[in-house]
């Protein structure tokens, strides 16, 4: 009865923030509108560390990666060989999720920590080779005059900020919508099952490591789209775009929103991404302290540990989550994907 | 230099650049053993770990005036201040110590971001020149090349600091505590070595190894705005290449990083921006689960 409650108010909220972001371009100016697609398109990556980080449990600093092969594929696409939109996401798609295969064996047999490290790496030298390949990615210069994107064959290209704004709202919500069907099939039960019990997953008979690169490449998938969007919403790209700090106020953004939870994750992602950019208006030249400065608050006011930050909704004095207690609605158990 | 050394015979071009690598790679073995300390023994993935060597790097530039009293003491404030970092470091840890690399990296992030701040705020944001003691300003000649004096005596300061590294962790109580903490932290926590005197200890140690090198290798890696980071990522490849716990694989790692950095690009100068990934992603291939096996994974 409570869940009922619970579920139907969180879907109201949903429906509004839904309305809000639609009539949002009417309301505000066009810079802002023009920020707001660009947030969108980070917010899209956020998610896309959340399937990894909270549903796979493989913490990524490096969801960047795909992130930037997306967005230079479609740049690339754009101004050389076609302005359509549909196109430009497949390929920015497909890219990021060929990144994304290429790294599968070095993260997948890694946990933890180590997983942090290893896309920590991977992020960070695929910004050394956008920086240095010049002839392809216009170096530490960028690749700018990318032409309007038109969505579909015989449309007109999205000329002002509002349109381009919208396309990046209809896309985002697709993708989005795709993935929370996902995650309600048995392919998605699977994913958290591994993450809360490997060894039962294992014996029971579960290729773990087969549906981590599943993941792996879907998210990397997701992150390649999100950067089409970013290319749409900019119409500019250089490798700062894509650079460590957003990496990590991704995965801050994601953790604040609850790990586990793709609505957690875009709102937390959105929330934070928002705060960077308001402090750079404001406070030129001091956001990067503020900033961190607000990293290490945010550790310390999630006393629970960050990464199981929706513990804390418990009532206090309740005894912690154990694998032999009933799960919650956010946690597989080995034993339901049995029945 | 390549211009200068060209046209003897075919070993000969690539003799300084390899040179230069082993410079290099023993620059980035010294700042990443300390990460590899830091995580090894106190489990923690410290990303402010590049932080503490710009703190060297700007002590260096700040401090040192072309004599050799000012490189000692250089040395000293820059060993002292990044030290003192690492304790402040492992003093802000307190709270998530236990476990949670998620929260310990949000965390020590959020100090990198505010440390590097308050660098750019203090010594300003452009690159500054460091000024290396006046002696070693010249060039020497090495099989018939001009090579910078600087660089070589590095080589030699820098060798020597591996060597006595390689028989601390051997030799003494302290090197033992650390090899058993890296082994089985639960069984030295039983010996009553207290885990949060390890954690300021180690951390102390890291930003001791991190700031000598900083300060050290200033003239090779400079301070300035990209500094911690492009520290932080070599030291990550180094402990993801070289694994853990093993001196002889980081330092081994840490040459072929130099090498790569420097021989890699004379040598294959259009692929040279794919190398060091390529690299990481070879060796992770080949052996992911012996490296992860290594590792402990909680």
């Amino acid at each position: 009865m409570r869940g009922e409650v619970i579920r139907r108010v969180r879907g109201g909220i949903a429906a509004l923030v839904l309305v809000g972001l639609v009539v949002a371009p009417w309301v505000v100016d066009d810079y802002t509108t023009s920020i707001l697609a660009r947030t969108l398109a980070l917010a899209l990556v956020g998610v896309s560390v959340a399937l990894l980080t909270g549903v796979a449990g493989m913490p990524t600093l490096g969801q960047t990666a795909p992130y930037a092969a997306g967005a230079y594929a479609c740049a690339v696409v754009g101004s050389r060989i076609s302005d359509v939109g549909v196109v430009q996401l497949v390929v920015a798609a497909a890219a990021g999720a060929l990144l994304a295969a290429l790294t599968v064996p070095l993260v997948v047999h890694a946990r933890g920590v180590i997983v942090l490290m290893i896309t920590l790496a991977i992020g960070e030298l695929v910004v050394v080779v956008l920086g240095r390949w010049r002839s392809v990615t216009g170096g530490t210069d960028g690749l700018a005059g990318i032409p309007a994107v038109r969505p579909f064959w015989g449309l007109p290209a999205l000329a002002s900020d509002q349109a381009r704004y919208l396309y990046a709202l209809v896309v985002v919500a697709t993708l989005i919508g795709a993935v929370l069907v996902l995650l309600r099939t048995r392919a998605g039960l699977v994913l958290r099952a591994g993450r809360d019990d490997e060894t039962r997953l294992r014996a029971s008979g579960h290729r773990v490591a087969l549906h981590l690169s599943g993941a792996h490449i879907a998210a990397g998938a997701i992150a390649g789209a999100a950067g089409s969007l970013l290319v749409v919403a900019q119409q500019y790209i250089s490798p700062a775009d894509f650079g460590f700090d957003t990496s990590a106020l991704l995965l801050l953004g994601v953790v604040i929103g609850g790990t586990a939870s793709v609505g957690g994750a875009l709102v937390g992602a959105a929330l934070v991404i928002a705060v960077r950019d308001w402090l750079f208006g404001v406070l030129p030249g001091h956001a990067p302290l503020v900033l961190g400065a607000l990293f290490v608050a945010t550790v310390y006011l999630l006393p629970t540990g960050v990464s199981r930050a929706r513990v804390r909704l418990r009532p206090p004095g309740a005894p912690a989550l154990r694998p032999d207690q009933p799960a919650t609605h956010d946690q597989a158990t080995v034993a339901e994907l049995h029945r | 230099m390549i211009a200068v050394a060209a046209g003897t015979n075919r070993i000969d071009p690539y003799l300084i650049p390899a040179l230069d690598g082993v410079a290099y790679g023993l620059l980035v073995f010294v700042a990443a053993s300390g990460l590899v300390f830091c995580f090894g023994v106190a489990n923690i993935l410290n990303l402010a770990h590049g932080l503490l060597y710009a703190i060297g790097g700007y002590t260096a530039a700040a401090v040192l005036d072309g004599g050799w009293a000012s490189l000692a003491l250089a040395l000293a404030v820059g060993v002292l201040a990044a030290a003192a970092a690492g304790v402040l470091l492992a003093g802000l840890l307190t709270p998530v110590a236990t476990g949670n690399h998620l929260s310990q990296a949000l965390l020590t992030f959020g100090v990198a971001l505010a440390g590097g701040s308050l660098l750019v705020a203090g010594f300003g944001p452009d690159n500054p020149q460091v000024q290396v003691p006046a002696a070693l300003e010249g060039s020497v000649m090495v099989a018939g090349h001009r090579y910078a004096a600087y660089r070589l005596v590095f080589i030699v300061v820098a060798a020597v600091l591996a060597a006595g590294l390689y028989l601390v962790v051997r030799r003494t109580r302290a090197g033992m505590l650390v090899r058993a903490a890296v082994d089985d932290p639960e069984m030295v926590a039983c010996l009553g070595v207290s885990p949060a005197r390890i954690r300021a200890g180690v951390l102390a140690a890291a930003g001791a190894l991190a700031g000598a090198a900083g300060v050290l290798g200033a003239p090779i890696i400079g301070p300035g705005t990209g500094t911690a980071d492009t520290v932080l990522l070599l030291s990550l490849v180094v402990v993801v290449l070289g694994g853990l716990g093993s001196m002889a694989g980081t330092l081994l790692a840490a040459l072929a990083i130099g090498e790569i950095q420097t021989l890699g690009v004379a040598l294959l100068p259009s692929a040279a921006p794919f190398l060091l990934f390529a690299a990481m992603a070879a060796v992770l291939a080949v052996r992911a689960r012996g490296l992860a096996g290594r590792w402990r994974t909680a």
